[in-house]
């Protein structure tokens, strides 16, 4: 069985988008901005589950990195730097929004069993394919939305944005082995929940 | 090794990050219990479904105005090498 590999090439004028960038050229920063307002916006969409907050969450992840360059290091990439920059912006709009529950990255929620797989059932071979783009998108969004903060996060982070597991530690200030957990049970749970959506229904209950 | 063996090391399986050894042992496992098989395939499904689903593009007129805003509100503030003289030059003052 195959393995699952991220790709993000990091072009090698980057650096100097970010040099001139921090000597105050304007146009060299909007090139960053193109470069990863998409990323940007699908993180904080994934974390807010609110397009409003996104777009604010957009607005001010890159102001915020413009006002601080000077601090960035250049220890890491400047998009890992970024997403740091963006989570922080989109968990605040979060925690505004739904005060009444703590939400943090630090939380690690139940135990194991949250995880373990309660129905084992093939899905069809072509499972996307058995719905209309548009239903699609509404049975992924729903099924994400119910996954706690913390574990969509880094499931984002990781496995849409296609950072290293090490890139996402060091974007959420969590340990590598921390990382590691919370995107077993997220990958485990969506999983779960996507099964009775994509399950290969041919010779089975035929249920929906 | 158990199915609980293997769940543990699913993540990493998945993304290729283990010794030889190991993923030799997990292979063997997959060859002979069906369920393990059927959770890791739909695990990479799950993957994958997410990753090309392109959920929450940002359309191409939002996104024009979203630069638009941003660009107009970096000009505005402080150019990244100028804040730390400015603030310094005010607490001196």
């Amino acid at each position: 069985m195959g393995t699952i590999q991220p790709t993000v090439a990091e072009p090698a004028d980057e650096l100097s988008l970010v040099h001139a960038a921090k000597a105050g050229d304007i146009s060299a920063f909007e090139e960053l901005v193109k470069r990863y307002d998409r990323n940007v916006f699908r993180i904080a969409q994934h974390i807010t589950q609110n397009r409003e907050d996104a777009e604010d969450v957009v607005q001010d992840a890159f102001l915020k990195a413009y006002q601080n360059l000077k601090n960035f290091q250049e220890q890491s990439k400047f998009y890992t730097w970024l997403v740091r920059i963006a989570v922080n912006e989109a968990l605040m709009r979060l925690r505004r929004r739904r005060p009444e529950r703590m939400v943090s990255l630090d939380e690690d929620i139940k135990t194991e069993e949250d995880s373990m797989p309660r129905e084992v059932a093939d899905w069809s071979p072509n499972p996307e394919q058995l719905y209309s783009q548009g239903e699609l998108k509404e049975i992924l969004g729903k099924t994400i939305q119910g996954l706690p903060p913390s574990f969509r996060t880094v499931f984002v982070l990781r496995d849409v944005e296609g950072l290293s597991t090490e890139e996402t530690a060091d974007a959420l200030d969590l340990s590598v082995p921390a990382v590691k957990s919370r995107l077993l049970r997220a990958r485990l749970q969506l999983r779960e929940r996507l099964n009775k959506y994509f399950k290969n229904r041919t010779g089975g209950d035929g249920k929906k | 090794m158990t199915c609980s063996d293997f769940l543990k090391e699913l993540t990493d399986y998945l993304d290729d990050s283990m010794d030889a050894q190991t993923r030799a042992e997990l292979e063997d496992h997959l060859q002979w219990c069906h369920n393990c098989y059927v959770v890791c395939n739909t695990t990479k499904m799950t993957i994958e479904i997410y990753r090309d689903s392109h959920l929450y593009d940002l359309p191409d007129d939002l996104r024009s105005r979203l630069r638009t805003a941003i660009v107009a509100k970096c000009q505005g503030s402080p150019c990244a090498e100028e804040a730390p003289a400015r603030k310094k030059s005010a607490r001196t003052e």
